[in-house]
């Protein structure tokens, strides 16, 4: 089977170690995560996982139900990009000398919507947002011409197209069933 | 509500009574003494095992939970106490075994710093054990207890882990259970879907050669009743897994024998002709199916499990049947018409016939030779009206033991199935006798196993308990030299023993013991053993080169089954 990237999507309870029991999960299929983004939900006390790895379907299949096995995880779901709305960011680190002095600031500022978020004597800090490729471009595009002094790129983070919250019609389901 | 405040231990056994727990295998060491003190004063509504080493105390608690269905409790130490714990958590998450390891830890506030005994617990155990927590605060104790029991015991069992720092131990708190059947990310039972049931009871229904798998799914769900109506009334012959093994009679006309690598014959090549293969609480092991890439591809498969990730894990369903085996087998059975199918059920008639020839009769009525592993076995589990508790190690003792023991109750065999553990034996046979003390428990094992944890002897003798033991003595580790004989050619590289005199050992623990090596001296042996007042090691030395047939060879497709010369 074709293996191609897939976007996890975990949503569970706040509690500590949960991060471990799930890369242990794709360690024991020797499954490397491309990139990965832990943040709070919009729903109170649940925490959201957005995690990238490659892999074939039939494995995420298994992979998405062993982590939903576990007793603090509510939900685990996968993707693929077409299913979702996507975004990382990245920031790059210039030196200010040689950014003053390269040609067409302007027009590669606009040409990738990137924006200066700090400048002083020294260093000019930049910002872009993106698909992968779109920050690895200019990335490459800095590198050549003025060189990058330091680089890091946010793991991804994502939104489905569908139209449900698929999490919040589960806790209305659970709660629902408290109630009986 | 009225409370006064007590110690951290205190309210852990508090938490643990109120649990339903009255018999804990443990053993002391610094991190843990506040508790064992606080035994002290509870040691009329907790027995307190001491068991000789940690890795003993997690298989007996596995043994009496097997046995009992109740769920197994350990208390141990920090460090060391914990690791040793590992090999049985192990075994419990292989086996779906609910047992609870409720380990010491360093005081909290030396935590992450190496200090003395200190072993990062929950980072160990979170890989193998259903929940694994550290208990920080002794005002979490009622809520961590409540909720280890509570997801050790639902759903599919397994173990939980409690990592309890001393300061938890000793701080005082007001205690007040808390009884825990709820929590919102933890679903143990899926609820059953209509849609499944149906399609399951329609595929049965069209079945010309319906055939079910039964796995120790049965058991754990209690469900062996409905999985007798269910298959009697559809004249469903059926296989059981090693573990799914008493979940119905041996008896039972329905009941073909078990699956799997070493198997019977008859239910393996019949799992390759049938038309629908019906999956029962068994999760499609590798020794189950051997090559998966030929198994049983003719048949659509039902698949039975109150665990979602086992569906389609190993093998592809056609209709899987989330949900506790007591329900939706009774849902099912409901939908299926009343039907036999005597042709198909005589069908695994010539197989037995030919088991029986090739294998069986050489093994269990042997005329001439040294003893035969297999003839020991069918002996004992007559003598004991075939009603006795079976435990087992692993290794060659392990396949003869539950191929040739008899069961007429449910919950009578106790093996390591998923893990293999060896050295099992003997902790869970003392774990079992505790489950189930009105039962006579017989535990065989090889003189490899019985070397693993042979210090439980102490256990025993401290404890009088009255189990059968007998060691199918070889000089050889068995198994392993049956794989060198078949597939190294003979090269018996490490699996050779010279072993000492275990009559004499078993009698320094004041066990009682008698050598058996004579076919004539057998049966006197065996009634000796049984009316003995207590424990009691046969040790019966027994052919050096047995073999364990039928076979299927590892990998290999399941009709590729090796039946000996």
């Amino acid at each position: 089977m074709e293996k191609k990237l897939y976007t996890v999507i975990i949503f569970s309870e706040n509690s500590v170690g949960l991060l471990n029991q799930i890369t242990i999960i794709f360690t024991r299929r020797q499954l490397n995560i491309e990139t990965l983004s832990v943040s709070p939900s919009a729903i109170k006390g649940i925490h959201k996982f957005t995690i990238t790895t490659f892999a074939t379907e039939d494995m995420m299949n298994k992979v998405v139900k062993q982590i939903d096995k576990r007793v603090d995880i509510l939900k685990a779901y996968y993707n693929t990009d077409e299913d979702l709305v996507h975004q990382e960011i990245a920031l790059y680190k210039l030196s200010t000398e040689l950014f003053i002095k390269m040609r067409g600031v302007e027009d590669l500022l606009r040409k990738y919507n990137a924006r200066v978020l700090e400048i002083d004597e020294d260093i000019v800090v930049l910002e872009k947002s993106g698909h992968y490729v779109e920050t690895q471009a200019l990335f490459k595009e800095l590198s050549e011409k003025i060189g990058v002094l330091q680089f890091i790129r946010s793991g991804r983070i994502a939104i489905t197209r569908s139209k449900v919250e698929r999490l919040s019609d589960m806790l209305a389901t659970m709660e629902e069933k408290i109630k009986n | 509500m009225n409370t006064k405040k007590i110690t951290g231990s205190e309210a852990l056994l508090n938490a643990l009574i109120a649990e339903g727990v009255d018999t804990i295998f443990g053993y002391p060491g610094g991190q843990a003494i506040p508790i064992f003190d606080s035994l002290y004063d509870y040691a009329d509504k907790l027995k307190l095992v001491l068991v000789r080493h940690e890795q003993g105390a997690t298989h007996a608690a596995q043994g009496y939970a097997r046995v009992s269905g109740k769920v197994g409790v350990n208390i141990v130490t920090s460090g060391p106490g914990a690791t040793n714990t590992i090999t049985g958590i192990a075994d419990a998450l292989m086996d779906s075994t609910p047992v609870v390891v409720i380990a010491g830890q360093v005081p909290s506030s030396l935590l992450g710093t190496d200090a003395f005994q200190e072993v990062d617990v929950i980072g160990i155990t979170q890989p193998i054990t259903k929940w694994a927590y550290q208990v920080r605060k002794p005002e979490e104790i009622a809520w961590a207890v409540s909720r280890a029991f509570y997801i050790a015991s639902t759903g599919r069992p397994g173990p939980v882990v409690l990592d309890f720092a001393k300061d938890a131990q000793v701080g005082l708190v007001d205690y007040v259970y808390e009884k825990l059947n709820y929590i919102r990310s933890y679903r143990p039972v899926p609820n059953i879907a209509d849609e499944q049931i149906e399609a399951a009871a329609e595929l049965i229904n069209q079945a010309k050669k319906p055939f079910a798998l039964v796995g120790q799914g049965v058991i754990l769900g209690n469900a062996e009743e409905e999985l007798k109506t269910f298959l009697e009334k559809a004249n469903i012959p059926a296989g059981t897994t090693a573990l799914g093994l008493s979940a119905l009679p041996t008896g039972h006309p329905l009941n073909k024998g078990m699956i799997g690598m070493h198997g019977n014959v008859g239910p393996n090549m019949k799992t390759m002709e049938c038309d629908v293969l019906i999956a029962i609480g068994m999760r499609f092991d590798d020794r189950v199916t051997g090559n998966l890439e030929t198994y049983a591809r003719q048949a659509k498969i039902i698949h039975f499990d109150i665990d979602d990730s086992e569906i389609g894990k190993n093998v592809q369903v056609t209709v899987p049947v989330l949900g506790d085996a007591k329900e939706t087998l009774a849902a099912v059975t409901e939908y299926i018409r009343p039907t036999d199918h005597p042709e198909w059920i005589a069908s695994f008639r010539p197989h037995e016939e030919e088991e029986y020839k090739k294998v069986i009769r050489k093994e269990v009525f042997p005329e001439e030779g040294a003893l035969k592993m297999g003839e020991i076995v069918r002996k004992v589990s007559e003598a004991t009206g075939n009603k006795a508790v079976l435990v087992t190690d692993v290794g060659q003792n392990q396949m003869m033991g539950i191929r040739y023991f008899k069961y007429s109750r449910t919950r009578s065999v106790v093996t390591s199935g998923g893990l293999g553990t060896m050295g099992f034996g003997i902790p869970a046979a003392i774990g079992a006798k505790f489950g189930a003390p009105d039962r006579t428990v017989c535990l065989f094992m090889g003189d490899g196993g019985l070397q693993m944890t042979i210090q439980e002897f102490g256990t025993i003798m401290q404890e009088n308990l009255n189990i059968k033991m007998i060691v199918l003595n070889n000089n050889y580790l068995g198994m392993v030299r049956q794989w060198q004989e078949l597939f190294f050619k003979k090269r018996y590289s490490g699996t050779v023993m010279a072993n000492p005199d275990f009559v004499a050992i078993a009698k320094a623990y004041n066990i009682g013991s008698r050598l058996v090596e004579k076919r004539e001296e057998l049966d006197d042996a065996i009634a000796e053993m049984l009316e003995y007042d207590g424990p009691y090691l046969l040790v019966a030395n027994v052919e050096t080169h047995g073999m364990v047939y039928p076979m299927v060879p590892a990998g290999a497709s399941i009709t590729n089954i090796i039946m000996g010369e």
